[in-house]
């Protein structure tokens, strides 16, 4: 604190150290190329996704973009986003965890059994649930990093093991319907929305915190003597965050309002950005995935933040096998075949690199929308499972090639992440 | 302990300024792997200001030395002293935590992440409820390279996209931030175009400026002479010479790292002038 007092003074005078070292005139003058893999990266997702929400949209006469059709698709994102906001963190450090949608299905029956053979109430199987995930994301975590198998056959053989686990669970049945009325109330019933004063309220009140935020970070880096932003392009900036958000919100409350599910999704988002960029454990697992060694030479515990991690991951998977039981209002024996590559899929379409080191937690968005608006628009044209199975495949295929040729441009011309 | 000759080949005296304690002094240092000696009794010192070069052959027993300075590979008997102070460097901690620090050739920098991040990484300045201070680092992050008259496009560029010799400036800067007293740089202008080189011995020099005592392992004898106070030669894991740069020739130095009889060596290869390379 006392530090900070001293910079205060300090910078009246120091204010050249800005210009002494950073030079403006040695930023190269970027090519687009090189501009669409560095920041504006998100640019070319967006257009996929707005061609393909064109495309539906015409083909099936306008009930793409119907506000229940809409809104049904926020609440598909839930699952496939949870689980996909765990595997970019795993992603981040370079691994992969193959194991998301069995402990999804495991945990969500894990919690299907406690509530309704055990008659305990939803207070306890959800916790029971969770708990059961991070158990399960430790020991991978503890396999791959102190025991240095590598992380897909770990969380491959898992996946299968785990499977296992649920049938013996199940008990030979291969549905067990879910009745716990607060179970159900998350996703699967129609109370299941929050009331307009705080669908309304909680995203403006996230979206004024948003404003402070980059004002208060403004007025301080002018008082440190920092080099920052055009107070216009920072208002441009929360203009263009309002407007979207809005645009969501106006979306929802057309329809039913915000679903809890949709909430919970954005709020892990939220949360988990927060940790990614605004705290020490974050930045550690971004270093861990640029450079091991580099990060275990600066005195940080990879082997912590790689158990911690795939904890987190599973954790994250658990919570959405509840809310898919809650929607579903049962729980199957059977694994959703296409969740595990769709989340991952997502993540990468989104733009989070498979080698580890690259991503924003906000790739998840873009990453599900993209797909499921494929998923929901082949459905609604009344195409056979085959043809969204070769549709989708293909484009995770185009997304890993993307990656790939990224990844190589960048080791070649040596720039931006 | 402020005895300051080291008898051996090709020894002048030390200029007046580097009299008093040695930063970091090594005294009869010896480590052994198995039945091979890699450092035999061997004596080394440097003073704050001072820029030694450690040359040697392969198999000399630099990067052993090294590694016994750095904590990685302890002695096995021997004193090491850090400001006149009886220290055992046992692990690459404690060495930092004594401000010796090791710029290794790899550099070990994190290419995903901005300069910043890199400087501070494990290390990182918190505020308001531990988050992460990025102005306040950003801050010291320019105060660092201010001193070390590093330039950059941004504090915030990607490490990846820097040019070598920038990469080199970032590692010794997280040297510099971490408060240390000696600064260990293995092979620094190795792989380093013209350019980058001048631009990493100029870094050089102004750790010097600040007072730090810096130790150049470097296998190019141009670059040691342009930029080292004194050169201390290792042979088969004994110091077998140290001479002030100003009182000697690289055809001396060379002499003393092969082993070679003095004149025959320098009228073989006389012709060759200055930019003889140390060893294979």
């Amino acid at each position: 604190m006392s530090e900070i007092q001293q910079k205060k003074t300090t910078a009246v005078v120091d204010q050249s150290a800005v210009a002494a070292v950073e030079r403006p005139e040695y930023v190269r003058r970027r090519t687009i190329g090189e501009l669409l893999r560095g920041d504006l990266g998100f640019l070319p997702v967006l257009a996929t996704l707005i061609l393909v929400v064109l495309y539906f949209e015409f083909t099936t006469n306008g009930l793409f973009l119907t506000s229940r059709n809409l809104s049904f698709l926020a609440q598909q994102m839930a699952e496939t986003g949870v689980i996909g906001l765990g595997s970019i963190l795993v992603l981040l450090l370079g691994e992969i965890d193959l194991s998301v949608a069995a402990v999804a299905q495991l945990c969500a029956v894990v919690m299907a059994v406690c509530s309704e053979r055990l008659g305990l109430p939803a207070i306890v199987a959800i916790p029971v649930a969770l708990v059961a995930g991070a158990l399960v994301g430790l020991l991978n975590g503890i396999l791959v990093a102190v025991v240095r198998v590598p992380s897909f056959i770990v969380t491959l053989a898992g996946s299968i093991a785990y499977s296992g686990l649920l049938l013996f669970l199940m008990f030979g049945q291969t549905t067990l319907i879910v009745r716990n009325d607060f179970i159900v109330a998350i996703a699967g019933s129609p109370v299941s929305f929050l009331p307009d004063y705080l669908g309304v309220g909680l995203p403006a009140v996230a979206v004024i915190l948003y404003a402070i935020g980059l004002l208060y970070n403004y007025t301080r880096r002018r008082r440190l003597g920092l080099r920052t932003q055009s107070l216009s392009r920072i208002v441009v900036q929360i203009v263009i965050v309002a407007i979207l958000v809005g645009a969501a919100i106006t979306a929802f409350e057309s329809y039913n309002g915000v679903p809890y599910s949709t909430a919970i999704l954005f709020g892990l988002i939220l949360l988990f950005w927060l940790i990614l960029t605004k705290t020490s454990f974050g930045r550690h697992i971004y270093a861990a995935g640029g450079n091991v060694e580099a990060t275990r030479r600066a005195g940080i515990n990879v082997v912590g933040i790689r158990i911690a991690v795939f904890t987190l991951c599973s954790t994250l998977a658990a919570l959405a096998g509840v809310i898919q039981a809650s929607r579903n209002t049962a729980v199957y024996s059977a694994i959703n075949p296409t969740l595990l590559l769709d989340a991952i899929g997502a993540a990468v379409i989104g733009g989070v690199s498979l080698f580890g080191g690259r991503g924003s937690a906000w790739a998840i968005v873009l990453g599900v929308l993209i797909i499921l608006s494929l998923e929901n628009g082949l459905t609604l044209q009344s195409q056979g499972t085959d043809i969204q199975q070769m549709v989708e495949g293909a484009v995770l295929v185009i997304a890993v090639v993307a990656d790939a040729l990224i990844r190589r441009a960048q080791a070649r011309s040596g720039s931006g992440r | 302990m402020a005895d300051t000759s080291v008898p051996s080949v090709g020894e002048t005296p030390f200029p007046p300024a580097h009299e008093g304690v040695p930063s970091l002094r090594l005294r009869n240092v010896s480590k052994s792997f198995g039945a091979v000696r890699a450092l035999t009794d061997v004596d080394f010192e440097v003073y704050p200001g001072e820029v030694v070069g450690l040359v040697g052959d392969n198999g000399a027993g630099k990067s052993t030395l090294i590694k016994v300075i750095a904590g990685v590979g302890p002695a096995d008997s021997g004193e090491i002293f850090v400001d006149g102070q009886p220290v055992r460097l046992s692990s690459p901690q404690v060495a930092a935590g004594l401000g010796i620090e090791t710029v290794y050739q790899d550099l070990a920098l994190c290419d995903n992440l901005d300069v910043v991040s890199n400087l501070f990484l494990g290390r990182e300045d918190r505020s308001f409820l531990r988050t992460l201070d990025e102005n306040l680092m950003e801050y010291r992050t320019l105060e660092v390279l201010r001193t070390l008259d590093v330039k950059l496009p941004s504090a915030r560029t990607v490490v990846s996209s820097l040019s070598g010799g920038q990469r080199q400036s970032i590692a010794v800067a997280k040297c510099i931030l971490r408060k240390a007293k000696v600064v260990l740089l293995d092979e620094p202008t190795a792989a380093l175009g013209v350019a980058q080189t001048k631009q990493v011995l100029a870094l050089i020099r102004r750790l010097r400026e600040q007072g730090l005592a810096v130790v150049v392992i470097s296998h190019n004898l141009a670059d040691v002479f342009e930029v080292v106070d004194r050169v201390v030669v290792l042979r088969l894991g004994r110091r077998v010479a140290s001479f002030d740069i100003k009182n000697t020739t690289p055809e001396r130095i060379i002499a003393s790292i092969t082993g070679a009889e003095f004149g025959s060596l320098l009228t073989a290869e006389e012709s060759n002038g200055n930019g003889l390379q140390g060893g294979k």
